[in-house]
């Protein structure tokens, strides 16, 4: 607020500041790239999902209309590929906005060794995805040779197949794994800012610790919570890395989503008509969340 | 008394087994990175081993390693320096003279980064092959620092704006010509910021696995795609993945580490302070 003032003060007493420094200049370069940036691709992508365009079939030209879209929408695949990017927006959203604030409350408690816990809790979030992919599905999850697998004989409940019977399960709990620290790391940050009073306040009043949390911590953190939901949805909804080097989509389309499934039209069947349409359906499915996040973060943006 | 101790310790206790579950499959890669490949798939899985580095000298001298982390250092570091070029004039503009539209302006360059990358795939692969921008650094660099420049506008931004503006005030009394400001007041105050906002950039770039697939084969190639080479039936070497990893996340690991706190606020568009 100070420094609002301040600086609107400084305004006041330089007339003539604003323009005798010339903002636009500084401005425009990073404008620029990126207007082309936003309009050229997306151009290219509206113009390519109307044309009849196949690279492996050159003599197929021309204007196709609707002919992509029909062909999109009417292809079983493209429900497949939604309903399980859906899926795996929906349980990876549920797993670590659920666990991100139980352990931000656990890391909000006074315990021994705390802030080496926390650096090794958000360790996940900064390992590449291929790395974590291939690490979770060897490593751990192979079917014979993994740690699970030997946990799951030792306990005598018989090793599972993850990326043979319940591959988008698999994807769910890699993807889970390394977003969990990115909820913990933000979430906590906002635990954080509670103001003490408050709570010393609600526990002279009586308040046990389930009601604390309910009451006070919940509501404290909503904003948080939201911006968290709509920052990896955006993430989530073209999650690639960990389907590519786990299950490549399968067995058959079992774990491809709508990322994926462009990526196969374009790069492998190399339909760039048909995965154009699919690339704008991807965008509006993406801007629908977007439109929210941003209007979360314009109400909070103070200029 | 007591019973405040018996609750932290219960609480420590408690703490820790969350954290090591968290953190076992970091562990168990490092532990597995130092095994011979017949120890790495043995079950039950072997604890007590003698550590051997053979696993680090195979990747380096069989796989090139080095020519992978070295495109990952040029893209990473590329892309950054370029975006804080572009970034930094545009966040000192508008953090210190702000018009009616600069609000606008940081909401729509944050809205560019919402395009989902799929979305975009198919013209940006062929306007790669056309302009023979296909696997190499420039190419990536080129479109990392289009993907990250809105984060680093934000995040230079809400820095920018924490410094006090009567410093400036006193640099204007004195009459220097703006870019004098900007160099010789800002910049001790706003370097901190900047370190962070080109960590952020760089652990964002490092750790890329759209375009670095898609958009690259064998000589540009970054350590993303090295390590995505692992998946293929034959190339199975649990001990040679698991080393080659521990080398590809170390250094970004440890920024992370550095700079955890002040990532929330580039993470979340200063929505969450």
């Amino acid at each position: 607020m100070t420094l609002a003032l301040t600086r609107r003060n400084l305004a006041a007493s330089n007339p003539g500041s604003e323009r005798r420094v010339r903002t636009l200049p500084l401005i425009a370069p990073s404008v620029a790239v990126l207007l082309v940036w936003m309009i050229v691709p997306l151009a290219l992508t509206l113009w390519f999902s109307f044309q009849r365009y196949n690279l492996l079939n050159p003599m197929l030209t021309g204007f196709a209309g609707l002919d992509n879209y029909r062909y999109m929408l009417t292809d079983p695949a493209l429900w497949t590929a939604m309903t399980n990017t859906l899926l795996l927006v929906g349980w990876v959203l549920a797993i670590t906005v659920v666990g991100g604030v139980l352990l931000a409350v656990m890391f909000d408690q006074e315990f021994f060794g705390r802030g080496i816990a926390r650096l090794l809790a958000i360790a996940p979030f900064f390992v590449m995805p291929t790395v974590s992919a291939l690490i979770w599905k060897n490593l751990l999850m192979h079917p014979v040779n993994g740690v699970f697998a030997w946990i799951a004989n030792s306990i005598g409940i018989g090793a599972i197949d993850w990326f043979g019977s319940i591959p988008l399960t698999a994807i769910v709990l890699i993807v889970s794994w390394q977003w969990l620290p990115f909820a913990l790391l933000i979430l906590l940050t906002a635990i954080q800012s509670l103001d003490n009073e408050q709570k010393e306040a609600a526990r002279m009043d009586g308040a046990g610790p389930f009601a604390m949390f309910f009451f006070i911590t919940l509501p404290h953190l909503s904003r948080a919570i939201s911006v968290v939901i709509m920052i990896e949805t955006i993430f989530f909804l073209t999650i690639f890395a960990e389907i590519y080097v786990t299950t490549s989509g399968g067995p058959g389309l079992a774990s491809t989503n709508l990322a994926f499934l462009i990526y196969l039209r374009a790069l492998l069947d190399w339909d760039v008509g048909g995965a154009s349409a699919g690339g704008v359906l991807a965008i509006v499915l993406a801007n629908i969340v977007a439109f929210f996040l941003v209007r979360t973060i314009a109400r909070n943006l103070q200029t | 008394m007591e019973t405040t101790l018996r609750a932290k310790l219960l609480m420590t206790v408690f703490a820790w087994t969350v954290t090591l579950l968290i953190f076992f499959p970091i562990f168990w890669m490092l532990v597995t990175s130092f095994k011979t490949e017949v120890e790495a798939v043995a079950t039950p899985p072997s604890l007590f081993f003698e550590p051997t580095l053979e696993n680090y000298d195979a990747v380096q001298e069989r796989a090139n390693y080095i020519r992978f982390a070295l495109n990952s250092i040029g893209i990473s570091i590329g892309s950054t320096l370029a975006a804080l070029a572009f970034g930094i004039p545009a966040a000192y503009a508008m953090a210190f003279f702000p018009t009616k539209r600069t609000k606008s302006t940081l909401l729509w360059m944050l809205s560019t980064k919402m395009l989902p990358p799929v979305g975009v795939l198919v013209p940006i692969y062929l306007l790669f092959r056309d302009t023979g921008l296909l696997d190499t650094q420039i190419g990536l660099v080129i479109i990392y620092t289009l993907i990250n420049l809105p984060i680093v506008v934000w995040m230079l931004y809400s820095f920018f704006k924490e410094v006090p503006g009567e410093i400036l005030e006193a640099g204007r009394m004195d009459g220097p010509k703006p870019r004098q400001e900007l160099w010789m007041l800002l910049m001790p105050l706003a370097l901190p910021g900047i370190a962070s906002t080109g960590l952020l950039s760089v652990i964002l770039c490092w750790n890329e696995a759209f375009w670095s697939l898609n958009l690259t084969a064998s000589q540009a190639a970054p350590l993303t795609a090295f390590i995505a080479s692992f998946s293929s039936p034959e190339g199975l070497f649990w001990a040679k993945l698991s080393a080659a990893s521990t080398m590809a996340i170390a250094p970004i690991l440890i920024i992370g580490w550095l700079s955890q706190r002040q990532l929330v606020r580039g993470l979340t568009f200063g929505a969450v302070k």
